[in-house]
């Protein structure tokens, strides 16, 4: 083997194997090439073996990587060549999967292991693999599956690729004498492969007699039950049931050939694997993304292999987080952990029942604003009996404890009864915002695997179009004709109808018998920066958010609210509360108009908003023509919130002119916690006189207030820089200290690395411990890992401090913190000084440069900005420097642009991400193209 | 103990000697015109090993300053003051028993044409340097360099884009052209760059002098740290020499284009003169170059002292003047 990128060359290796598969006559010998890091072979200690299985039409160069961080990491990792496949022998012999199986076993037996196995397997070496751990339980310590299949729906076609493929007259010109196949392979990778990597696949495949195995492997596969291999594969689908180690599934969901559909199959045969969707990759997700360095973490986390005694990291059952860095700052943090034991767990939907069967049962449950006539009501009584009935018509239709159901139905009274039928019956509701768009819709449908997708017309054309996986039931009813062009099974009605004729209102409050622990919810973020992410909510935290909704703001039995955010909005049934949704499109919250909001306050006489920013606005600019009767409606307001994404204070006191008898409260949450601080405007101003009179920590970002009731909050401060310290040459004492070279370590820069703490002043990434925080985010181990690293804190991914009085401030987003040779930048404080220029409308920090020595760029909207941006004049330039020269900061630029990208969803938060890159072109000179 | 300052008819060369003049030090400077620093004057040619012989003698240190700066000219003059010159001043200024030299260099010997944002020094590189001074001035550093030893510290520093009250190179030129409405902005001016106030280089020249035993055998980009749009810099020059800044725009790749056709028409038509923009000229106009300072600053543990707006002041007081 000629010398390849990424390979040592003493990991190259031949070995002579004798040969007792059946393909081969008795007493053949076959010669294997294989890579081989040699950990732990001259005695040394070793954690154990990793036995990488390349598939087709691959060879163990693609397992290169995971050679190089074994060797970091105490790991000997063992890539073998298949028969056929890249340096090992043409046999000459078709080979099939239980030949291929039998052969992994005698070169395991030639060349040895070193401590316990861990199988690695891609595409069909992942199958080999499987069938090689199934077949050999002893010392077997783990297995690791990268796309792969190990299973054919009968019921649906192979895919498309393979079918062509296999197709007479296509399979052996493109497969053996072209390199179309192979050709076709590499040009999946995602970002494209660098040339001398492609050459490297390519090299042992140049000659049409070197593609013989490529060939064959592709012949091999078991398209339907009369072939070959069928039996080998089936056995091995049905023997890895019990296979009880830990599993890592690592997937690159952008492959054509072994997409989520076969993730799916797998993660139910091996229902305790952890898997990870890296979800910008494709096919060869071990080129696309770091699997290896995952793959270690893992291994580490779940501790499999030897380890020596007393350094095997405690893991958590559920997550796989190592109790690292755990030790708070004990003094500040006493007060025990955030557990809410205080609270026992009611199920979310117990209210409705209890209501439903009380003396109010005949009052007001929910009500849907229509465009047009009056709107849709229902009581706790029929609420109750509907959501019996689509329950009782979910599980007759098979669906019950763990079926994923994705609700791409707008907020409103079908909604309503969806989500809590499904927790009834112990489904798990998916719940994907359409403001992420088609795209990234799609992406998180298909990431969260259904098994029903339930959904207006709209996205049921999108489930057709993008061929969403799961079963297709309509909210509407629809035409016979529309339900075979959609490939829809049912409608909601239907479902109400198939309620057996037996089943009482009795029977309904199964939800008591659910499982407190079992994941009831999946909830995407939106997406604002990267694709949006699963997040994985029990019935027990699920709960915990109503109750700190419940004790944070005071509602209950009693309580009306119009609900006009989503996330807040579904919980009003669960806290008891009379709800209604106004007519709005919710997946654009700058519909709802003043009047559309009066008049569902007004029909259920409502005293509580829930609002997003963006929604509020629009309010404001339609305030003129709201009705004399509306402004009576919104005078009866007694308490407000606005969440979902910062909100100004001057917006804030211009909703206060509109609803003057209401509290206005800004609560502080995310996705993965809805509720984690909160604030009313009168704190809000206490808190900009206090930061006005020096307060400790005062200032310097969004005040969002104090924690929740239930909820802890902490810090993990910044990495420090040592931005002029001569410390280091002090001690070296001479050039050839660490200064030489320029090989100062810097990669802590602007990373939370302290132990957590609540001391005033103190920036860091924001920690939350709540019974109502996340349970893990789906099929994210690796993201899971990181935000969870902290036992027991959450890690949010904001950056922010405490002030003396322990208000909690919101500096930005941790990926967003400039970091310049001078120390560390938050964006947020600064932005808010900039703001106040006249000049500027909003304004963006970022950082040009390589960390640690950073440019501040300050990046403003103004009203006189042109089409093109331009470097704000002098004047402004000289203002926005003066500003910040105040606050400790040295701004290299300042550039004027008529609009700055902000999300889709609450039309508010900045893309500084994007701002940032932007910049970083704009600044090198030549052309950045616009924002 | 004197010090030698060769090269201190110049703007940086002599900051460089009233600066150690006013920290107390005994300074000879070396040049051919006399420095009118004030402190004993030694006047001849790089090129002349006798007047090099009589600089160095009794001087226990050198700061080198002198070069031929120019975007425009031969090969082989470039070649025998910044090569040659450099590396008869060492030989004597060893054999004469100094010390310690700081060689004065450039950025530019370590990077072409790119891009340069947040860069590290990098190693002087005469085989990709653009132009004649780039690459006579890489080969000096690396000669210089290459001489340092326990008994003779040799240190690099490279000030980048030097400006100040007194400047010919880039202040008088950018307020002539400007003046003469002969001054475009590149691609809108919007390119970063880090430049230096000659103070300010002066006082990281003497301050490496101080710090051999951590500087020796480096090599260090001096700046102000406080990169700035190309078009503010030039704006900021102008408006202190009393000059409306510019504001007209030229693409950057036509600049760079015609920029190399004038600098060899320049060279056929034999003119001495520098010519209105070279290919140089427009790339350093027309791209980032901004500098890592971390290293520079902890290894020669020094802070600038004049901010680029307190420059322009100082620079208008100039003018005004």
């Amino acid at each position: 083997m000629v010398a390849l990128p990424g390979i040592d060359p003493s990991w190259s290796m031949y070995v002579d194997v004798p040969s007792t598969s059946g393909a081969d006559a008795p007493g053949t010998r076959h010669r294997w090439h294989y890579l081989d890091n040699g950990v732990g072979t001259d005695g040394s200690a070793v954690k154990g073996t990793l036995l990488c299985v390349h598939g087709n039409p691959t060879w163990s160069y693609l397992w290169r990587t995971y050679l190089a961080a074994g060797l970091a990491e105490g790991w000997r990792v063992i890539a073998v060549d298949q028969l056929d496949m890249g340096y090992s022998a043409r046999t000459g012999v078709f080979r099939r999967l239980a030949h291929r199986i039998a052969d992994l076993e005698d070169f395991v037996g030639a060349v040895g292991l070193s401590g316990p196995l861990v199988t690695v397997g891609h595409d069909w070496g992942g199958v080999i693999s499987l069938g090689y751990a199934h077949r050999n339980r002893q010392g077997l310590a783990g297995v690791v599956l990268t796309n792969t299949a190990i299973h054919q729906d009968p019921t649906r076609r192979i895919p498309a690729p393979l079918r062509l493929a296999l197709a007479p007259g296509v399979h052996d010109v493109g497969t053996r004498a072209t390199t179309a196949f192979l050709d076709v392979t590499l040009a999946l990778a995602r970002p494209a492969l660098e040339r001398d990597v492609r050459k490297a696949f390519r090299a042992p495949y140049r000659r049409v007699a070197d593609r013989q195995g490529i060939a064959n492997f592709v012949s091999d596969i078991p398209a339907d039950p009369s072939h070959p291999s069928y039996t080998a594969l089936t056995g091995t689908a049905e023997g890895i049931r019990s296979i009880d180690v830990p599993v890592l599934m690592m997937w690159g969901p952008h492959d054509p050939i072994f997409s989520d559909p076969y993730l799916e199959d797998l993660a139910q045969r091996l229902p305790h694997a952890d898997i990870h969707r890296f979800e910008r990759a494709s096919h060869l997700v071990q080129e696309d993304a770091d699997t290896a360095s995952t793959a270690m973490e893992w291994l580490e986390a779940r501790s499999v292999g030897n380890t020596a005694p007393g350094l095997r990291p405690a893991v958590d059952d559920r997550t796989g987080g190592t109790a690292t860095n755990a030790a708070a700052d004990e003094n500040a943090l006493s007060g025990g952990a955030a557990t809410g034991d205080a609270t026992p767990y009611r199920p979310l939907g117990r209210r409705i029942h209890e209501l439903a069967t009380g003396p109010d049962g005949e009052t007001t449950a929910v009500a849907e604003m229509k465009p047009t006539g009056p709107p849709r009501v229902l009581s706790w009584r029929e609420l109750d009996d509907d959501v019996a009935a689509v329950a009782a018509g979910l599980a007759s239709l098979g669906y019950g404890p763990g079926s994923r159901v994705s609700l791409l139905v707008p907020p409103g009274v079908d909604l309503t009864v969806l989500i809590y039928a499904c927790l009834r019956i112990g489904a798990i509701i998916v719940v994907a915002d359409a403001g992420l768009g088609t795209r990234g819709l799609s992406r998180a449908v298909r990431g969260s695997a259904p098994d029903v997708v339930i959904g207006i017309e709209r996205a049921l054309i999108a489930a057709r179009a993008f061929d969403w996986p799961g079963r297709r039931i309509s909210a509407a009813p629809l035409s016979a004709v529309r339900r075979r062009a959609l490939r829809v099974d049912a409608s909601l009605n239907d479902l109400r109808a198939a309620r057996p004729a037996d089943a009482t209102p009795e029977r309904s409050d199964a939800d008591a018998d659910a499982d407190a622990d079992a994941d009831a919810a999946i909830l995407f973020t939106s997406g604002s920066t990267g694709p949006a992410k699963g997040v994985v909510y029990t019935n027990r935290q699920l709960s915990a958010m109503r109750d700190a909704v419940e004790s944070t703001l005071g509602l209950g039995p009693g309580s009306s609210l119009v609900a006009g955010f989503a996330p807040f909005a579904l919980l009003g049934p669960a806290l008891g509360a009379t709800s209604v949704t106004p007519d709005m499109d919710v997946t654009a919250p700058r519909t709802l108009t003043a009047q559309a909001l009066a008049d569902a306050a007004a029909a259920i006489s409502a005293t509580v908003v829930f609002a997003s920013p963006a929604a509020l606005r629009n309010v404001l600019a339609t305030s003129s023509d709201l009705s004399a009767d509306g402004r009576t409606a919104l005078g009866r307001i007694a308490l407000m919130l606005s969440a979902g994404a910062p909100i100004p204070v001057p917006l804030l006191e211009a909703v206060q002119e509109l609803v003057p008898a209401a509290a206005l409260h800004t609560p502080y949450g995310m996705t993965e916690s809805l509720l984690v601080a909160d604030i009313d405007l009168d704190g809000i101003r206490r808190a900009a006189a206090a930061a006005d009179t020096g307060l400790d920590g005062a200032g310097n970002g969004v005040c969002v207030g104090l924690p929740v009731h239930g909820a802890r909050v902490a810090l993990s401060p910044l990495g420090a820089f040592e931005g002029h310290s001569t410390s280091d040459c002090d001690r070296d004492g001479g050039p050839d200290g660490g200064l030489r070279g320029g090989s100062r370590d810097d990669s802590r820069d602007g990373e939370a690395v302290g132990p957590p703490t609540t001391t005033p002043g103190v920036t860091g990434e924001i920690l939350v411990d709540a019974p109502h925080v996340k349970d893990r985010y789906f099929r994210l181990w690796k993201t899971q890992q990181d935000s969870a690293h902290t036992r027991p804190w959450h890690r949010t991914g904001d950056v922010g401090h405490f002030d003396a009085d322990g208000r909690l401030w919101v500096e930005g987003r941790l990926g967003h913190v400039v970091t310049s040779p001078a120390g560390i930048v938050t964006p947020v404080g600064l932005e808010q000084a900039l703001e106040t220029l006249d000049a500027v409308r909003l304004a963006a920090v970022v950082g040009v440069g390589p960390a640690g020595t950073q440019a501040v760029v300050a990046v403003v909207e103004t009203a006189s900005a042109g089409r093109r941006p331009q470097l704000a004049s002098a004047p402004l330039a000289a203002a926005a420097r003066a500003i910040a020269r105040q606050r400790g900061v040295e701004v290299s630029a300042v550039i004027e642009v008529a609009a700055l990208p902000v999300d889709i969803r609450h039309n508010a938060k900045i893309d500084r991400a994007r701002v940032a890159a932007w910049s970083a072109r704009f600044l090198s000179g030549g052309r950045a193209g616009s924002l | 103990m004197t010090v030698l300052v060769t090269g201190a008819s110049g703007m940086l060369g002599r900051a460089v000697a009233e600066h150690l003049l006013g920290q107390g030090e005994a300074v000879r400077c070396f040049q051919r015109r006399p420095s009118g620093v004030g402190a004993e004057d030694v006047l001849g040619s790089i090129e002349d090993d006798d007047a090099v012989e009589e600089a160095v003698r009794g001087c226990t240190a050198v700061i080198h300053l002198a070069a031929k700066v120019s975007f425009t000219g031969h090969a082989a003059e470039f070649d025998r003051i910044n090569v040659q010159g450099t590396d008869r001043l060492l030989r004597a200024a060893e054999r004469a028993g100094a010390t310690d030299v700081v060689h004065v260099s450039s950025p530019s010997v370590a990077h072409g044409g790119t891009s340069l944002v947040g860069a590290p020094a990098g190693r002087a590189d005469p085989d990709h340097a653009r132009g004649h001074y780039a690459r006579t001035k890489a080969s000096a550093e690396l000669l210089a360099l290459d001489r340092c030893s326990a008994s003779f510290r040799v240190a690099a520093v490279r000030p980048h884009i030097v400006w100040g009250p007194g400047d010919t190179q880039l202040v008088e030129r950018v307020l002539d052209r400007a003046r003469s409405k002969r001054l475009p902005l590149l691609d809108g001016g919007t390119a970063l760059i880090d430049t230096t106030y000659v103070d300010n280089a002066a006082s990281a020249i003497v301050a490496c002098l101080r710090r051999m035993d951590q500087a020796r055998g480096l090599s260090l980009v001096v700046t102000n740290g406080e990169p700035r749009p190309v078009a503010e810099l030039l704006a900021g020059i102008c408006r202190a020499g009393g000059v409306t800044p510019p504001e007209w725009s030229v693409p950057g790749a036509v600049a760079r284009g015609a920029g190399a056709v004038i600098e060899r028409a320049w060279l056929a038509l034999g003119r001495s003169d520098e010519p209105p923009m070279t290919r140089f000229l427009a790339e350093q106009l027309s791209t980032a170059h901004w500098f890592d300072q971390r290293r520079t600053r902890a290894v020669l543990d020094w802070q600038p002292t004049i901010s680029v707006d307190e420059g322009f002041e100082r620079l208008g007081t100039y003018y005004r003047r």
